[in-house]
């Protein structure tokens, strides 16, 4: 096979892209889960995160690369800032698209037109106010390599990566299961009317459910500025793959979104290897329509109020 | 109005004894005060990498932000004062403006002699005002207005009468662009035989055709809103093999990004009658309009023919739609299918009036500038599709040099919001359409085939 020669490189590059996927893609199920939808302009939270990240990162970064702890510290706190970002968009989103067709019950293409005009929106101005050319993160460490596994190298970039991911994968898994709010947004997702019914505040929870996509997505957005560049358009691949991710794991499963985007992750890099790097991103859209023909309620089938 | 669960009390009457900050009427200046912000910023100045606070400085911290703040605390006073007048059953304060263009349109409806003579002046305008216009702007009523109406027009049929979302729509004007530049030959893969663009025209259809039907075949049996994104996927597609086809395994089938450059103008050499558009945009505007005039008679005769009502009981109940025999697949198919036959139409038309494709022709944008469109003109209404794509693509050209062009597409997405939010029916609205709107606000049927109201037991 084409990827095999390569396979242990391959696979650690899938897991680290896949994570994000999977980062991105549980804003998607989330809101999927409260209101049946899909989030046009969650990818425009994750660009949101990727500028956030790196406005705060650039004001505390000096001329040269810190070290050490400071390097830690640092970029924490542009995870953090980007999670922020991601969120208040999140909210702005909810409140301005979604909310006023939410209380006139306004049918479901509404909802699908709006979000996309927020995308539209939002990402154009993103363009106007911070330049239309992509924005290289300043260093906050060089990322080289840190240890070999198999033979395949690990780089800084690729652990800071999965690291940030997997802790903010398991507080989800954990508030989803165990909170208050958790169970509120298992019981919206499996039927709103009677959750309401049941003295949920649907409102509270679903933008509460926003903020928490948010935070992911955005969070997600710097790391995928760490590696690559921070760009006005950033979302629009990404958010795709990680709607797939989505898709593949079973939408509105939370488990399923992760497991699907270390699928789609490790899928796509091997794929890269059996044809050209120039078809990466059609490899997702072709699991996307392939996994709607043979499977679509996805890996671990779909709602998320059986899946915790 | 029977809104189903969510916001229950959350809209008391103004003069409620409510906090403060739960009382509509500031609920409502505060909106407006944010969105005169926005709107500062919007139409401020921009920013770029190295200063991305200057557009917010230059917008928010500068006197220019008190008259916008200014106009929407003004607006939302004399709200207030109007709800105050006329108490809780408030009318719409345009009624004035829209009872007039409602009675013509009732009039129209029950007069055909008075609906036929507006055709026929709109006909003879259209005919003979662009030849009083300027070569600049018969070029934009051709590139710009022309071929976008008739996109709009095609994608009104997914959109608007089938109620599907299609994002990829740009995807199968590029299919009728590149065949184009194929069977005229000047692509660098040679094709088995050249034609004159007229002659492509019923390939490009069948090529589209089949296109349509390929994707939308798997994808119309599912739920409504996974066909956005896979036709989000789809456009995708498309372009990045248009942008990677100069190396497609091995060979250069599309030019790459270079696109095809000299496609021929198209012309008539039977019958006795030999002519030939040439770079002139006059006769493209008359081909074009003979062209919308015929698509206008035939989708408005396919509305209300057996297949329209298919689409119709499809759109506002397709279980029901189903139990009573109708094939909804079938029907949905076939809305797709000539949705995207009248895209690689128009892409025909395209590529040979301006004679040279990139795949930069094909973005994302404009699939959503389309579907803008046809939501600002009315979903499912004919004359409101043509001058929702008229306005649209007009506008641009009219605030050339005052609003840097990039810019648009973030009032392209505002529009899109504020017409959800106040609009939904759209400019001139279908009557069926509002209809179906507002009935299914209230809860009762649907308004589009992707399934049930969200918030509600689904």
């Amino acid at each position: 096979m084409c990827f095999t020669s390569q396979f242990w490189q391959l696979t650690v590059a899938g897991l680290a892209i896949g994570s994000l996927y999977a980062l991105i893609a549980l804003g998607y199920t989330l809101v999927y889960g409260v209101l049946q939808l899909i989030n046009f302009a969650h990818s425009e939270v994750f660009m949101a995160g990727g500028f956030g990240g790196l406005f705060l990162v650039r004001e505390l970064v000096g001329d040269t690369a810190p070290g050490g702890a400071a390097a830690v510290l640092i970029t924490t706190a542009g995870i953090l800032g980007g999670a922020l970002a991601g969120a208040g968009t999140a909210f702005v989103l909810e409140r301005t698209a979604y909310r006023p067709l939410r209380r006139r019950g306004a049918p479901r293409l509404a909802y699908l037109i709006s979000a996309i005009g927020a995308s539209l929106f939002l990402y154009n101005l993103a363009g106007k106010e911070f330049g239309r050319l992509a924005i290289p993160m300043p260093d906050i460490y060089t990322s080289g390599t840190v240890f070999h596994i198999f033979g395949a190298r690990v780089t800084t970039n690729q652990l800071v990566i999965a690291g940030a991911a997997l802790v903010m994968l398991i507080a989800l898994d954990r508030l989803v299961a165990k909170t208050r709010l958790g169970q509120g947004i298992r019981a919206v997702a499996q039927d709103a009317e009677t959750a309401s019914l049941m003295g949920v505040d649907i409102n509270k929870v679903i933008t509460l459910t926003f903020i928490i996509g948010g935070l992911l997505g955005g969070a997600a957005g710097f790391l995928y500025g760490l590696v690559f560049n921070v760009q006005y358009t950033m979302g629009f691949i990404p958010g795709v793959k990680a709607f797939t991710a989505a898709v593949l794991g079973g939408i509105g499963n939370v488990r399923g979104a992760v497991l699907g985007g270390l699928v789609l992750g490790l899928v796509e890099n091997y794929g890269v290897a059996c044809a050209s790097s120039a078809y990466r991103d059609i490899i997702a859209f072709m699991i996307l329509v392939l996994v709607l023909l043979v499977r679509p309620s996805g890996i671990l089938g779909e709602r998320l109020g059986r899946s915790a | 109005m029977s809104n189903p669960t969510l916001e229950r009390g959350e809209t008391p009457g103004p003069g409620s004894r409510l906090p403060w900050h739960r009382n509509e009427d500031y609920r409502r200046m505060f909106s407006l005060l944010m969105v005169g912000l926005v709107v500062a910023l919007m139409t401020g100045p921009s920013g770029n990498r190295d200063h991305p606070t200057d557009g917010f400085t230059g917008s928010w911290f500068h006197p220019r932000v008190l008259l916008f703040l200014g106009a929407a605390a003004a607006i939302g006073v004399l709200m207030t004062l109007y709800d105050r007048s006329k108490g809780a059953g408030r009318r719409n304060p345009l009624q004035p403006v829209i009872a007039p263009i409602t009675a013509v349109r009732d009039r129209m409806t029950s007069q055909p002699l008075l609906r036929y003579s507006v055709y026929a002046a709109i006909l003879v305008f259209a005919v003979l005002y662009p030849m009083t216009l300027t070569p600049f702007w018969q070029r934009v009523l051709v590139d710009q207005i022309g071929v976008y109406v008739l996109l709009a027009l095609g994608l009104n049929i997914v959109v608007g009468l089938a109620g599907l979302l299609d994002l990829g729509y740009i995807a199968f004007f590029a299919i009728g662009a590149y065949t184009t530049a194929y069977f005229t030959g000047k692509l660098p893969v040679a094709p088995p035989f050249t034609l004159n663009p007229f002659e492509v025209v019923p390939i490009a259809i069948l090529a589209t055709l089949v296109a349509g039907v390929l994707l939308g075949g798997p994808t119309l049996r599912l739920r409504g809103d996974y066909l956005a994104i896979v036709t989000l996927g789809f456009g995708e597609i498309v372009r990045i093999l248009a942008v990677n086809g100069d190396a497609f395994f091995g060979t250069n089938v599309t030019n790459g990004p270079r696109g095809a450059v000299g496609i021929p103008h198209p012309s008539i050499h039977a019958f006795g009658i030999n002519y030939d558009w040439t770079l002139k945009s006059l006769p493209y505007y008359y081909l074009l309009l003979v062209l919308v005039v015929g698509l206008l008679i035939a989708f408005n005769r396919l509305e209300n023919s057996r297949v329209g009502r298919a689409w119709t009981a499809i759109r506002e109940d397709e279980v029901a739609a189903a139990a009573s025999g109708v094939p909804t697949v079938k029907y949905k198919l076939m809305a797709f299918a000539i949705g995207a036959s009248t895209s690689g139409f128009a892409g025909v038309l395209y590529a040979s009036k301006v004679g040279f494709i990139s795949p930069d022709n094909f973005l994302l944008l404009f699939s959503l500038l389309v579907v803008t469109m046809v939501i600002f003109g009315g979903m499912g209404s004919l004359p409101g599709v043509v001058l929702g794509a008229a306005v649209l693509q007009w506008m641009p050209q009219v605030l050339r040099g005052k609003v840097p062009p990039e810019d648009r597409y973030i009032y392209f997405g505002a529009l899109l919001i504020l017409m959800m939010i106040f609009r939904p029916q759209g400019l001139l609205p279908s009557r069926r359409r509002s209809r179906e709107l507002k009935l299914s606000e209230e809860g009762l049927g649907g308004a589009d085939s992707l399934g049930a109201t969200p918030g509600t037991t689904s």
